[in-house]
């Protein structure tokens, strides 16, 4: 028998079962437990689950959820859902790309924060809204107020 | 049963902790405790209580007093005064235009003027506590269907009701439920559409953690009228709440006997598994949806076949959107009679909007199905901030469109809708006053869907890149004359040629806002003028939403 060289990935697989059809649920796990989703990962779970490697990084590709590589310490999802546009969402994506001298979709150098873009977090009574880390969320933003919520971070 | 002297509820959904619901709730546990009034007084953590905006929420009975934007820093107030010596804290009372405080939650037209139907347990109950559910009529329903009812009796009192599906499209319920019961197969499945694709709208995010039993319950009178004994619940991975009350909600279902085999002694059982999106807008499409439940990309196909005849794995599969199942109970329960005393002929029931854009009072709305924008946005969401004017409301999401202040009495079902050119779709609502630019408007949902686009389809794939290019010249003030006319003609062609719904329904917003707004496109094209003051001719791309990055979440 081959020794497990992912244990965490293993209980994953473990919960989900080793087939086809729980590849989607294996990754959520795996990238929840390791933070991103490494080339030898997804070649062990493509191994285990009996699907194909060109299957795993077509799933992996196609859906926003999953990284590929290691993200920042902190990533910030700034919203660019209907309300939040309505309501001036870009003064803050602004401000905060301004503070943090990077632009969307970008890394500070030190890997302390990332700025990615989410359409809608289902705060939209809140708007404008961003998240940091996923589940703190801020909202009723203005420029001022989301570098102050970024600082806190820092 | 202990007897409390006051029941304080506290708004615990999504939008009120973000606000700081959690702090205050610390804070008037402890002032109780200090005070030694523990006993008399019983905190309740609810679901969204539906004035989002207003949040933190606290509802205090017996009186219905409700405070907002309450603070850590307000508990001890709020205990010492109101309390203990049963005086109100009026600085924090929802108060009529700023000025006179309502003396309780009846008498604020925000909560007086809607219906609540689905939402009749959101922001009333503990949604973690299945006790509470079955204290308001919880599972009654799914007890009369499984003891008292054929399967075929359950689709015909759903088909008499009238209920259409709340996911976008408004097809009869019953009559789809009809076409699985009829396939003779051992395995058929029963799929929750819990995925929310509309980027500014969360109805269903606040039923599924305000009141998760009620979409449980209604999925499993789903399961038992079409014959099926398994479903799944597909969430958005961005709504971690919602999925931690689900699991807490079907764990206790499945304690209590309500879930699993043999349930209440019959012969029906089932079991509900609970399945993560991973942030792709065309899996809230039914075919696609089921192709990423199978762990595969999340590709739409050709219909037919229907998902009726055959769905997950090949199976006949019926999938029904959240608000869909939690109207269920009710029909089932009451009567389609009942049901259909709300909204009009051909959309009997109710409608959940989520309020949001321009409005004074964001938040979720229930409403009988026909009631007019005016009343919504005016009435209930106590109009546009001052200083402002309503400009437009735009319902559908990406796939809909806008209304103009001239259709403001137009009744929202779905006939009148798409008479306007927009659709009824899951229930976003956001109002746009004068400060929005209908040609940005245009350009941002379609570079949302130029995002989300699977690329299985020419007309989709390339076709929304090409609009956009022109919507960009356009905002950027390099705009042709024969643009509109362009923008039309590609239009037209995506509807009629696009594999999906969303390549069919993505080029509405640019066909409404031409529509009613042809002006200020020709204000941009011809007098290199934004009217809104958005766009900035300077800039290449132009208009707000310059930002590129492709979407990551
Ligand atoms: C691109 C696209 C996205 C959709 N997103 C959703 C969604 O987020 N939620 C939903 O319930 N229905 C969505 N739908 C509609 C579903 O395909 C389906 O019609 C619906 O879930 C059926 O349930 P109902 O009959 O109860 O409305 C979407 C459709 C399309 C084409
Ligand atoms: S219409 Fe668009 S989303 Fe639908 S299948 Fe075609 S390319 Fe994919
Ligand atoms: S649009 Fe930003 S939270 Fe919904
Ligand atoms: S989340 Fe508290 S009112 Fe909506």
């Amino acid at each position: 028998m081959e020794k497990s060289r992912y244990p965490q990935v293993e209980m994953e697989i473990r919960k989900w079962g080793s087939k086809p059809s729980s590849l989607i649920q294996v990754l959520h796990g795996a990238q929840e437990r390791i933070g991103y989703l490494s080339q030898n990962v997804l070649e062990y779970v493509a191994k285990r689950l009996n699907v194909s490697l060109s299957k795993v990084y077509g799933v992996v590709t196609f859906y926003n959820f999953f990284k590929t590589q290691k993200d920042a310490d902190h990533i910030i999802m700034t919203c660019m859902g209907t309300a939040c546009y309505v309501k001036n969402g870009e003064e803050v994506i602004t401000a905060i790309e301004k503070h943090l001298g990077i632009k969307m979709g970008e890394k500070t150098s030190d890997g302390k924060f990332s700025l990615q873009i989410v359409r809608c977090l289902g705060a939209c009574g809140l708007a404008p809204v961003i998240s940091i880390d996923g589940d703190d969320v801020y909202g009723r933003l203005t420029p001022e107020k989301a570098v102050e919520a970024i600082k806190r971070y820092q | 049963m202990k007897i409390y002297r006051i029941h304080a509820l506290i708004c615990a959904g999504a939008q009120c902790l973000a606000a700081g619901g959690n702090g205050f709730e610390d804070a008037l546990k402890n002032e109780l405790k200090k005070h030694n009034i523990e006993e008399e007084v019983r905190v309740v953590e609810t679901g969204c209580m539906g004035a989002c905006q207003l949040g933190p929420l606290l509802v205090v009975y017996p009186e219905g007093i409700m405070y907002t934007n309450v603070e850590a820093k307000d508990a001890k107030e709020i205990v010492e005064e109101h309390f203990l010596k049963g005086r109100p804290v009026k600085r924090l009372m929802w108060k009529k235009e700023g000025k006179e405080e309502f003396p309780g939650l009846k008498d604020i037209p925000f909560f007086a003027k809607q219906t609540k139907v689905v939402l009749r347990n959101c922001g009333l109950i503990n949604p973690e506590d299945i006790n509470e559910y079955i204290a308001r009529d919880g599972y009654k329903a799914l007890a009369k269907a499984i003891v008292e009812m054929e399967p075929k009796d359950v689709i015909d009192v759903v088909k008499e009701s009238g209920l259409r599906g709340r996911g976008g499209a408004g097809f009869p319920t019953g009559l789809k439920w009809g076409f699985a019961a009829n396939q003779d197969s051992e395995e058929k499945y029963m799929i929750c559409n819990a995925d929310e694709g509309d980027p500014g709208a969360y109805m269903d995010r606040s039923v599924l953690e305000g009141d998760p039993h009620s979409v449980i319950e209604g999925m499993m009178i789903a399961g038992y009228a079409i014959g099926a004994n398994r479903g799944y619940i597909y969430v958005r991975a961005e709504y971690p709440l919602a999925v931690r009350r689900l699991e807490t909600a079907i764990k206790q279902a499945k304690q209590t006997g309500l879930l699993g085999k043999n349930i209440l002694g019959t012969n029906f059982s089932f079991d509900i598994e609970l399945r993560m999106g991973a942030g792709a807008f065309v899996c809230g499409e039914e075919t696609a949806l089921i192709s990423s439940i199978e762990g595969k990309r999340g590709e739409p196909r050709k219909k037919p076949p229907f998902p009726a005849i055959s769905g997950l794995f090949g199976k006949p599969t019926i999938i029904n959107n959240v608000e869909t199942l939690a109207n269920l109970p009710v029909i089932v329960d009451k009567g389609a009679k009942f049901f259909k005393q709300f909204g009009t002929e051909k959309s009997p029931g109710t409608k959940v909007f989520a309020l949001a854009g321009k409005v004074n009072i964001s938040g979720l709305v229930e409403v009988p199905m026909g009631t007019s924008l005016r009343k919504i946005v005016f009435d209930i969401g106590g109009g546009i901030p001052e200083g402002h004017t309503f400009k437009g409301a735009l319902t559908g999401g990406p796939s809909g469109g806008v209304i103009p202040m001239e259709f403001i009495d137009t009744p929202m079902d779905y006939e009148s809708l798409p008479a306007l050119g927009t659709i009824m779709g899951s229930g976003g609502l956001i109002i746009m006053d004068e400060t929005s630019c209908m040609v940005d408007v245009a350009k941002f949902f379609l570079k949302f869907t130029v995002d989300e686009s699977c690329g299985k389809c020419v007309p989709c794939r390339e076709g929304t890149r090409q609009m956009l290019k022109i919507l960009e010249r356009i905002t950027s003030g390099r705009g042709r004359e024969e643009d509109i006319y362009r923008l039309e003609k590609i239009g037209e062609l995506i509807k009629l040629t696009a594999l999906c719904g969303l390549g069919q329904t993505a080029p509405n917003p640019v066909l409404s806002t031409i529509r009613y707004f042809k002006e200020e496109y020709l204000a941009h094209i011809v007098d290199k003028k934004c009217p809104a003051k958005v766009c900035e001719f300077s800039a290449l791309k132009g208009g707000r939403n310059k930002y590129e990055a492709k979407v990551t979440h």
